[in-house]
């Protein structure tokens, strides 16, 4: 790997981790918000550090959900990094606690980035260097949003309560670039707040899940 | 909401989704590499982020409502569409609301 390659690399994987470092901070917003404590919310970013699971798992306690619900919905989004894994398993070569702390950096961008290399020291490079990054800035985000948002007394002022499904179409945008995901996610909006009113809250969340899931594995 | 359940939920949430990423390095690669679970597994996100927007948008607890939150969603579209950075989304969509109360 050249020295360029290698600044190449680590451009980018700050570009990522500032990005996120941005984005970090509507979470810790939002999940104060929701009524967890500062403590809760970055344990979230510290310990499950996948992006969409934080933003469901506070997503359904804000909206009135129990936090089992949201935890069932936070291991479900969190389902597609075990595939991330299995990608990334035979590139890494990592053992034992070497393994134990790649784990955690096993999300959307790092995957990316790693798999976009041609060679696999430029893989591993990347998802390391990535992961680091992207590790601190989320980190540093989420108790700079978490922070501010507990110094404001009504969250609502500030159009917070509107912040969440504004940050879930954001993350669901870059995966609706075809027809079929289009039409999964427009169906399963269309469920969600149709069963809504019949069911406790959160519980729409499941419902969806499994006909998906259902869906998915019955298609040929 | 420091209640001991809600900790509960976050450590078992958090470790959950730790444990999904180390079977994912961890596992045999062939127990991973089923044809059906490739396919179903990456819908899931699409889904539940969806119903996630939906409810999250039209829903307070258990009853439908319409409020500012639905003009926030719109200006988030819109944003989306325009590719806005994902902040540029979430502070538009919670300027339009805060400001749409402020108004009327």
């Amino acid at each position: 790997m050249s020295p360029d390659s290698r600044r190449a690399i680590l451009r980018d994987a700050l570009g990522i981790a500032i990005a996120s470092g941005a984005y970090a901070i509507s979470f810790g917003a939002i999940s104060v918000a929701s009524g967890l404590s500062v403590a809760q919310t970055s344990v979230l970013s510290l310990v499950m550090f996948t992006g969409a699971s934080q933003f469901a798992l506070v997503g359904v306690v804000g909206g009135g959900g129990s936090i089992w619900a949201g935890t069932v919905a936070a291991a479900l989004l969190g389902s597609r990094n075990a595939l991330y894994g299995l990608r990334l398993s035979s590139i890494l070569g990592v053992r034992g606690s070497r393994r134990a702390l790649a784990s955690q950096f096993v999300i959307d961008e790092t995957t990316a980035m790693a798999i976009a290399r041609d060679d696999p020291r430029s893989a591993r490079y990347a998802f390391w260097a990535t992961g680091v990054a992207l590790f601190v800035f989320w980190n540093t985000g989420t108790l700079i949003g978490a922070l501010a948002t507990q110094a404001i007394s009504d969250p609502k002022v500030f159009g917070l309560d509107a912040a969440p499904p504004a940050a879930f179409l954001a993350l669901l945008a870059p995966r609706l670039r075809a027809r079929e995901p289009l039409a999964i996610a427009l169906a399963a909006a269309v469920v969600a707040i149709a069963v809504l009113p019949f069911v406790p809250p959160g519980v729409p969340l499941l419902i969806v899940a499994l006909l998906v899931s259902v869906f998915g594995w019955l298609r040929r | 909401m420091a209640a001991p359940v809600t900790w509960a939920g976050v450590l078992v949430a958090s470790l959950a989704c730790y444990g999904l990423k180390l079977a994912g390095l961890s596992l045999p690669q062939s127990w991973l590499q089923n044809e059906r679970l490739q396919r179903t597994v990456p819908l899931i996100p699409i889904a539940l982020l969806a119903a996630l927007v939906g409810t999250q948008t039209f829903a307070t607890g258990q009853h439908l409502v319409l409020d500012m939150r639905a003009a926030a969603l719109a200006v988030a579209i819109v944003a989306v569409l325009l590719r806005a950075p994902f902040l540029v989304v979430v502070a538009v969509a919670a300027a339009t609301a805060a400001l749409l109360r402020l108004l009327l």
